[in-house]
């Protein structure tokens, strides 16, 4: 087990989280799922898009790409495929993952690329003070949505299954040893694996707090068949009491790096043939 | 008179999928391999099926590069072709096409020739391409041989049978073709070289493909969007021995965070659209202009605005191409007006995008990707990619402060160190700030870059006798040929050309060929906006514009009337 100081971030860092925020336990999970899974800082890259949750890997020492908002699934793909022996975790927002990158979220899911999708899952945007986020619950009331919000929450775990992830789970940013256990398999699992985080916003979400998800959230037990299709989309389909735990987890398919390529040496040390080159424009010349 | 000499104008037109494109490719596959220069253009409608297409094939002399509005020879395959092509058609046009299919044109004979029914007497009417090729050889005048080694190379593993019938088909044109010619006193005469039958004869695209791998290219996410598409095909088809990842991205806004991600990882990533597609990942340039990854960016321009003329041609794009991105960075724009030079500059784009650590792009557009040409072998060089990677160590900071700007770039894996990005604006160990002096720094770090870039800037080339000329054509991108020919037609020494194929930023060098000269652009855009360019680069104000955006490329003709009405 990797000592989980090391991955803590500069002793000068500025934190922009609110005090109290349910970012800091998550922050915290991923340190031990790392250091438990003993994963050095060196081997991992954490892709982010913009917002709150997004600026996670700042406050992480391991590699990041911190890029644009809706915008952390592309280049965590990418940068799977050009170096396959890194761990990639793209991390960011409802509003990121499932609002400004619904598109790159259906698709990387569909490409099935051996990377972990952490998405902090608050109902409501917090950078941009108080608006909904795809996943509000109907009726909320906000700056914007001024008379409630009248959209169907988007509901990623059935959204996930049915695009036929292999992995998905949900967990609660209240309870760290039960959400670090999940993102450990997470991890492990080969292939995309999705876990959405339930985390309260204290400042802009007074309705999903604290005490609101113990109440609306209950664990899944051992007795649950995990690798039924059916069922997983059942529970999935239950917005008034949501289950915790991994959801749904199948057998493992070819993840995206190892169809779109040979081998998995790092792109950057593959140097150009320019036999094969010359052979290339040879062949022009017939 | 039916006497053609020096050089020839062959257009075949037709409905999408009535094997224009088919015989075209055999056609200037063949007269290369005879040794004869070829260079070939073509114009498609938007469709997959139907509508009325043409491919020019010139068979010339001297080597040319350029479109040009005369037919000389017009093998049309069905009744669309005459009224699509009728502007084209003159006196002297000698139309041939089937009597039954091809239709009338008022004060003009056509000569039938009965492609379908030769076909069908083999026994198929899938050998009209072949008996096609057959008869324009034999009007031609040329040999028959190559295209016989030709048919058996094509289609050898399908078996002697089909290899029989198709020599069968091309025979059976070809003898068509010469009896007819000699009926009716044709006479072609085009001069042969043995070193042509050994040059290298491609597309635009196909240049296009090979510079990208010769830059040492070895990841591609894109979207398909015409003439884009091109360059995600040739890598899906030819990138697999050179480890080239391709990806056919959700959208365009995906395809670029990827090739930033695989920048990030170490690897050299392209991108290739169209102005549409490009739109949307303007958001992409910025961030590659602020966590200073590389990327290359190819836009194979179309007419706008939105989907415009899909598969015409314009250069209408150079002003998205500068300005895209929110922010200041710098970046570089490179315009090749050849395949040799589509091909030099597609590696060049590799190298400076990852020296430093910028966003470049390629405008090509549809007229030059479509092109078809051959040019001797020594033209293409290929050489070792140089690389400016770096091994971490411990305490490496992504953003360090340097003379230059450029910051040593690590990757993730290699070394001991971390490898950070940030979009928003970061300190050295990429850690977000907000402090103003910092701001300050980090702005000045990346802008820096560009001294070393303009210093880079490759310098035009100038056409003709520039010391003594008085009135300058600028051009840029795939206005090179159609330049140089007009100019040499010309005759006229009081005009010369100058050809930019790296449209930003400019060579400080090349602002004193505009002393003291009239100053005139050439560009296939409404609103000029190289000319814009060369205002903003040298201060210098341009004399007057030829312009040209009916989505059709500039004809030899109309570039010489141009220069005439000019002096």
């Amino acid at each position: 087990m990797i000592d989980k100081k090391r991955y803590d971030m500069p002793a000068n860092t500025d934190m922009a989280w609110c005090p109290g925020c349910g970012n800091f336990p998550i922050l915290n999970i991923i340190k031990m799922a790392l250091s438990e899974l003993d994963i050095p800082p060196e081997e991992v890259v954490m892709c982010s898009g913009i917002g709150q949750a997004a600026k996670t890997p700042q406050y992480l020492r391991v590699h990041y790409f911190n890029g644009l908002h809706g915008r952390a699934l592309p280049p965590a793909i990418a940068i799977k495929n050009s170096n396959p022996s890194l761990t990639v975790i793209a991390e960011s927002g409802d509003g990121d993952t499932y609002g400004e990158g619904g598109n790159h979220f259906l698709h990387t899911i569909r490409r099935n690329p051996n990377i972990t999708n952490i998405v902090h899952n608050n109902m409501v945007y917090g950078l941009t003070k108080g608006q909904a986020s795809p996943t509000s619950e109907k009726g909320m009331k906000t700056p914007v949505q001024v008379d409630g919000v009248v959209l169907e929450p988007f509901n990623p775990v059935a959204t996930a299954i049915t695009l036929g992830a292999t992995f998905v789970g949900r967990v609660f940013s209240g309870d760290i040893l039960q959400a670090k256990e999940i993102v450990k398999q997470a991890i492990l699992h080969k292939g995309y694996a999705l876990v959405d985080v339930f985390q309260p916003c204290i400042v802009f979400n007074k309705q999903n707090t604290y005490q609101w998800f113990k109440e609306n959230t209950y664990y899944l037990d051992e007795t649950h068949e995990k690798g039924n299709r059916s069922k997983a989309l059942d529970i999935a389909f239950n917005m008034e009491k949501m289950a915790l735990g991994v959801i749904y987890q199948a057998a493992e398919k070819p993840s995206y790096e190892t169809l779109v390529r040979a081998g998995a040496e790092p792109l950057y040390k593959t140097p150009l043939d320019t036999g094969a080159l010359s052979q290339l424009i040879e062949g022009y010349s017939k | 008179m039916k006497r053609f000499s020096g050089d020839i104008s062959l257009v075949l037109g037709g409905a999408a999928g009535q094997g224009v494109q088919t015989v075209e490719a055999l056609l200037v596959q063949v007269l290369k391999r005879e040794g004869y220069n070829v260079f070939a253009s073509k114009e498609y409608m938007s469709r997959i099926r139907g509508g009325s297409n043409s491919t020019e094939i010139r068979i010339t002399d001297t080597k040319r590069r350029a479109f040009v509005k005369r037919i000389d020879l017009l093998f049309a395959m069905d009744k669309g072709v005459i009224p699509h092509l009728k502007d084209r058609i003159s006196e002297r046009t000698l139309v041939f096409g089937e009597k039954e299919k091809v239709g009338t044109l008022a004060n003009h004979e056509i000569y039938d020739v009965p492609f379908t029914r030769f076909a069908n007497e083999l026994g198929n009417p899938i050998f009209t391409s072949t008996v096609a090729v057959g008869i324009a050889l034999g009007v031609l005048g040329a040999d028959l041989e190559a295209f016989e080694t030709y048919l058996r190379e094509h289609f050898e593993r399908k078996g002697e049978e089909i290899v029989k019938k198709n020599i069968e088909a091309a025979q059976k044109g070809y003898t068509f073709g010469k009896h007819l010619a000699y009926d009716e006193g044709i006479e072609v005469h085009i001069k042969r070289e043995k070193k042509v039958s050994e040059e290298l004869l491609m597309e635009g695209s196909e240049a296009l493909g090979l510079g990208t791998l010769a830059g040492g290219c070895n990841y591609i996410s894109s979207y398909p969007m015409s003439p884009g598409t091109v360059l995600l095909n040739y890598l899906a088809a030819h990138g697999k021995p050179f480890g080239v990842v391709v990806d056919q991205a959700e959208d365009e806004i995906a395809a670029i965070n990827q090739g930033l991600g695989a920048g990030y990882a170490g690897a050299r990533a392209v991108v290739t659209t169209s102005g549409g597609g490009f739109s949307l990942m303007t958001e992409g340039v910025s961030l590659a202009g602020m966590i200073e990854t590389p990327i290359v960016i190819h836009i194979g321009q179309r007419p706008g605005p939105a989907t415009g003329l899909p598969t015409r041609t314009e250069q209408g794009d150079l002003n998205l191409a500068l300005y895209a991105g929110h922010g200041e960075f710098p970046r570089v724009i490179l315009a090749p007006g050849t395949h040799q030079e589509t091909f030099s500059l597609a590696r060049h784009a590799f190298y400076l995008a990852d020296k430093y650590q910028i966003p470049v792009f390629i405008l090509m557009d549809q007229y030059l990707i479509d092109s078809i040409v051959s040019f001797p072998k020594d033209d293409l060089t290929v050489k070792l990619v140089e690389h400016f990677i770096v091994e971490t160590k411990e305490d490496y900071r992504r953003y360090e402060i340097t003379k230059d700007g450029i910051s040593p770039r690590g990757i993730p894996g290699h070394g001991t160190g971390l490898v950070c990005v940030d979009s928003d604006e970061h300190d050295e160990s990429a850690h977000i700030t907000e402090s103003a002096s910092v701001r300050l720094l980090m702005h000045e770090k990346r802008l820096r870059k560009s001294i070393g870039i303009t210093d880079e800037a490759l310098l035009p080339t100038e056409i003709g006798n520039l010391k003594d000329a008085e009135t300058l054509i600028v051009a840029w991108g795939s206005n090179r040929g159609v330049l140089e020919e007009a100019l040499e037609l010309s005759g006229n020494t009081a005009v010369a050309g100058l050809h930019f194929h790296q449209v930003y930023p400019l060579p400080e060098k090349a602002k004193k060929s505009f002393k003291g000269k009239k100053i005139v652009v050439l560009e296939n855009n409404a609103s000029g906006q190289f000319a814009n360019v060369l205002r903003l680069e040298y201060g210098i104000k341009v004399t007057e514009s030829i312009l040209k955006y009916d989505g059709d490329p500039f004809s030899v003709e109309e570039v010489v009337e141009k220069i005439k009405a000019l002096v």
